[in-house]
Parts: structure tokens; C-alpha cells; sequence
């Protein structure tokens, strides 16, 4: 009785040297596009000033340690949020999730409050709990509530019916039902839930922090709007898009690591 | 002298749906003993896996009395052991974790017991892969050592081989016999496939459809390892065929 299994190779070559970089060409080259634009004077300096002037900016702004003050306050009212956010959805996903009666009676009304965009709420936020901190962590905790409370949901109730089959007749315990079947199944969409929580944090972390701050990355791009700092701005701008693919890129990593057992399609 | 494991009498078990009941099972009388074969075979839809499911404890709602030693089945328990149609491994557990279950592999006693058992079902260099790395007749002993483990006094399989090609499905037909032998278990095994149904077993049960009933036992007068071509063989293959047949006219 011997067997023996194929494991698919994919030693090709090129494929290995290019694909961690493969996602930068398009980057690159924008930024090759808009530099020689910028050089050959067809771009307004002001209204698009050149890459490599956004670059001197960045580099200013290091040196001065302004950028690194308002990164730090923004992030730590990013993660506050996120974190918030984040966990009261994950509990309450998973209650709604297992409890049938709990999903009747509060998922209609989550659903509800989840249409109401962001904006429409700010001046409510602000007229409760002031301009203060609470309420720019709390509507960037509103916002990441959504996605992991969704998607926890929708992993639990993934959970194949036939295993639960295989639990009962293997006299799993409630304890190992949850850590053996329902989070191990949930967890993808978790992953995913986490993934689109973070996205939407950084997104509520502008709105919070443009609607009135004295400090933050928002803070930064609105001040310099003001005094026409387009350099600023951008590099503002570049910031946030760094910081926001760093962290979704750190949750992949776990992804990779946590979900290796799954036999999906891979592209 | 016989040292009935399993008894069961007057068993009948209907389906309520919106559109009426449907009688799955009727009247149906069965005694095993410890560590016979018993294969029962039917028709598609005859209530065969509907009886083990019973005897599972997986559904508790019938008439009549199953009893394990003497004692009715109160729901499922570890003393009786079932594999699905489907391997339906937990994907995101390796092989040994798959066999272990809800036990930790790290605790020496099960540790031991995974070992022996990834020996019996020969894939020991397969501990460390993943469902996703194994094929389907692989899969299927991962399902059979994962109920052996906490060492069941009957072992119950629902049509296990069915979706396997016939090589595979044959050689998990000795398989699953050498474990016979080595775990002197009580098997009760169904299966649609006549010629599974005769090789394995010391008593063929054949069942009628609709309501489901027990037409007749044919208990198998053969030594092991049995040739599913000699004359013997092909003799109580017919005479099980002939009782299929007739009861398929019914």
C-alpha cells in the first residue's frame, strides 16, 4: 500500500525573483512618469510639486522630528480605535454568531446603524463627547466595529455542519467544539474582518482628526492646506498609504502563517 | 455461549417533514455479537444509514429499544465509534492532530496509541501532512484511526468506501480487515456494493426499501482472507444478489 503525494512545484524561477517585488513596478513608475512631467514643466509646482521635492519634504519633516510626533499620536489613536472597536465586534460576533436569539434581537439593528456614513455622525460625536480625544477614538472605533463584527458572524456561521457531526460523535466538550471547530472555521473570515477593520480605521483617523485637532497626520495635511504646503500634504498622504498597506500586510503575514492549511484557489 | 454486544427490537423511525411523515425504518429486529462483521446492505434511501445513525446515538428520537450490553444508548458516546461517508477531517489539523482529535498528541498515553495507530493504517510518513496534502483513500484511514482511538467496542461505518475508485476501495477492504483481526472490534459497516458486502463480513444483513425492514441475514461460511473469484465467494454472492434483486421487486 504505498502512496505517495504530488506536492504542486512552482519552482519557477522568475516567479520566485519577481514576485516580491512584483507589486512595486506600477509605483515606480508613476512616480518616473510624474518626475520627468514635473521636470519638463507641464505639472503646476504648486497644485503637484515633483516627487523628488516631496521627498526633500519628507526628509525635513524626519529630521525635525514633526512627522514621527504627529505619526505617533495618530497612530496610537488609530490603534485605540481599532482596538475598540475591534474587540467589542469580535465578542459581539461571536455571540451573535453562536446565539440564535441574540442575532434576532441585535443583529437588525447593526445592520441599521451601519449605513449611517461616517461624516453624518462626526458632528453628533462631537456634540457628546466634545473635540476631545474620546470622541475621535470612538467614531474610528464605530467605524472598525463593522467589518470584524461581520465577517465573525458570517465565519462562525460558515462552520461545516458535517464536522459538527464528527464533534458529537467524538464527545467533543462545548470548550473543544469552540477551539477545535468554530474558531479554526471562523478564522479566515476573522483574518479578513481584521484586515478591513484596520483600512477603515486609518479612513476614521482623517475624518477624527480633520474635523478639529492640534496634532495627528490629519492635523498636519489640513494645516498645511491651509498655508498651501502641497508638499506637505503629499507627504501626508504618502504616509498614510505606507502605514496602511504595512499594517494590512502584517495581517497577511498571519494569514499566510495561520491559514496554510486552507486548499483554496491561489491565482 | 453467544455474547450478544448489540440488540435491537422493534426499531422504527420516521421523518416529519412539512409535507407529511415518512417511515424510514420498520419493525426492525437485529442482534450482533461482540466482535462479528456484520455489512448491511439495501438500496439507496432503505433506511440503512438511518439505523446506524440510531445506533450512533447521533438521533434519539425512535420507537423501539437499541441496546449496547444491556443498556439503552443514551446519545453519542466514545464507546461507539462511526466513520462517515466522507472522511470529513478537520482541514486545519495535520494527520496526527486529526487522529488525536480532541486529544492533545503532546500527552504520552495518546501519543502512543496516534503512533500505533498511524502504523495499523500505514501512514506513519504522513503524520506531519495536512488534508489538503492526502488523497482520498489516505483521508479515509485518517477517518478510520481517528475512531479507533479511544479504542470503541463497536466501530460503525456509514458506505465508507463509496466514493473511492475500486483499487483504493479495495485495498482499504483488507485494511480494514487486518484491524479487524488486530482489534477483535465489532464491526457493522454498510455499503450498497455487494461484492464489500460478502467479502467483509460473517453475516450480510440485506434490507428492504420503504418502509425500511430487514429481509434477511445471510451469515458468510468462509474463511479469511477470502478471493472474491473463487467459487465459494461467487456463491454467496449470488445468493445475497438473488435476495437483493427479489427485494428490490417489492
Amino acid at each position: 500500500m504505498k502512496e505517495v503525494t504530488v506536492k504542486p512545484s512552482r519552482n519557477n524561477r522568475f516567479r520566485t525573483i519577481a514576485r516580491p517585488f512584483a507589486g512595486f513596478w506600477l509605483p515606480a513608475l508613476i512616480v518616473i512618469v510624474w518626475q520627468w512631467l514635473s521636470y519638463a514643466g507641464v505639472l503646476n509646482r504648486t497644485l503637484a510639486p515633483s516627487p523628488y521635492r516631496v521627498a526633500i519634504e519628507f526628509w525635513d519633516l524626519l529630521i525635525s522630528g514633526t512627522l514621527l510626533h504627529h505619526l505617533r499620536i495618530s497612530t496610537i489613536r488609530a490603534m485605540a480605535g481599532f482596538g475598540l472597536g475591534a474587540a467589542v465586534g469580535l465578542v459581539l460576533g461571536v455571540a451573535v454568531g453562536f446565539l440564535r436569539p441574540v442575532e434576532k434581537s441585535i443583529d437588525p439593528s447593526f445592520q441599521m446603524l451601519r449605513t449611517i456614513p461616517h461624516l453624518a455622525i462626526t458632528p453628533l460625536f462631537v456634540l457628546w463627547f466634545g473635540i476631545g480625544e474620546t470622541s475621535k477614538v470612538l467614531l474610528i472605533a464605530l467605524g472598525a466595529f463593522f467589518p470584524l463584527y461581520i465577517n465573525t458572524f458570517l465565519g462562525i456561521r460558515s462552520a461545516d455542519k458535517k464536522l459538527f457531526e464528527v464533534t458529537r460523535v467524538l464527545n467533543f466538550s462545548i470548550w473543544k467544539q469552540i477551539t477545535r471547530l468554530i474558531i479554526p472555521s471562523a478564522l479566515p473570515n476573522i483574518l479578513l474582518g481584521v484586515r478591513l477593520s484596520m483600512g477603515v480605521s486609518w479612513l476614521g483617523l482623517v475624518v477624527a482628526e480633520m474635523m478639529g485637532s492640534s496634532a495627528g497626520i490629519g492635523f498636519m495635511i489640513n494645516d498645511a492646506r491651509q498655508y498651501s504646503q502641497t508638499t506637505v500634504v503629499y507627504v501626508g498622504i504618502l504616509i498614510f498609504a505606507v502605514v496602511g498597506k504595512l499594517s494590512d500586510s502584517l495581517v497577511r503575514l498571519l494569514e499566510r502563517h495561520w491559514l496554510k492549511w486552507r486548499d483554496n484557489f491561489q491565482g | 455461549m453467544s455474547d450478544i454486544q448489540l440488540q435491537i427490537d422493534n426499531l422504527s423511525k420516521s421523518f416529519h417533514t412539512d409535507k407529511g411523515s415518512v417511515q424510514a425504518l420498520h419493525d426492525v429486529d437485529l442482534q450482533v455479537e461482540r466482535g462479528e462483521f456484520i455489512t448491511i446492505i439495501g438500496a439507496s434511501g432503505c433506511g440503512k444509514s438511518t439505523l446506524l445513525k440510531l445506533v450512533a446515538g447521533l438521533d434519539t428520537d425512535y420507537e423501539g429499544s437499541i441496546e449496547l450490553n444491556g443498556k439503552p444508548i443514551p446519545g453519542p458516546g466514545i464507546n461507539v465509534g462511526f466513520v462517515f461517508q466522507e472522511p470529513r477531517l478537520f482541514p486545519w489539523l495535520n494527520v496526527e492532530n486529526n487522529i488525536a482529535a480532541d486529544l492533545s498528541v503532546s500527552k504520552g498515553d495518546v501519543r502512543g496509541r496516534v503512533n500505533e495507530l498511524l502504523e495499523i493504517v500505514r501512514l506513519t510518513p504522513f503524520a506531519k501532512s495536512y488534508p489538503k496534502e492526502l488523497s482520498g483513500g489516505m483521508s479515509q484511514r485518517v477517518a478510520i484511526a481517528r475512531a479507533l482511538l479511544r479504542e470503541p467496542e463497536i466501530l460503525l461505518l456509514d458506505e465508507p468506501f463509496g466514493a473511492l475508485d475500486a483499487f483504493t476501495r479495495a485495498h482499504l477492504q483488507e485494511a480494514l480487515l487486518e484491524i479487524w483481526h488486530r482489534k477483535q472490534r465489532t464491526m457493522i459497516l454498510v455499503t450498497h456494493d455487494l461484492d464489500e458486502a460478502v467479502f467483509l463480513a460473517n453475516k450480510v444483513v440485506v434490507m428492504n426499501s420503504r418502509p425500511g425492514t430487514i429481509r434477511r441475514i445471510i451469515p458468510i461460511d468462509l474463511p479469511f482472507p477470502r478471493k472474491k473469484n473463487s467459487e465459494s465467494f461467487q456463491a454467496y454472492r449470488r445468493k445475497v444478489l438473488g435476495e437483493f434483486e427479489q427485494a428490490d421487486e417489492l
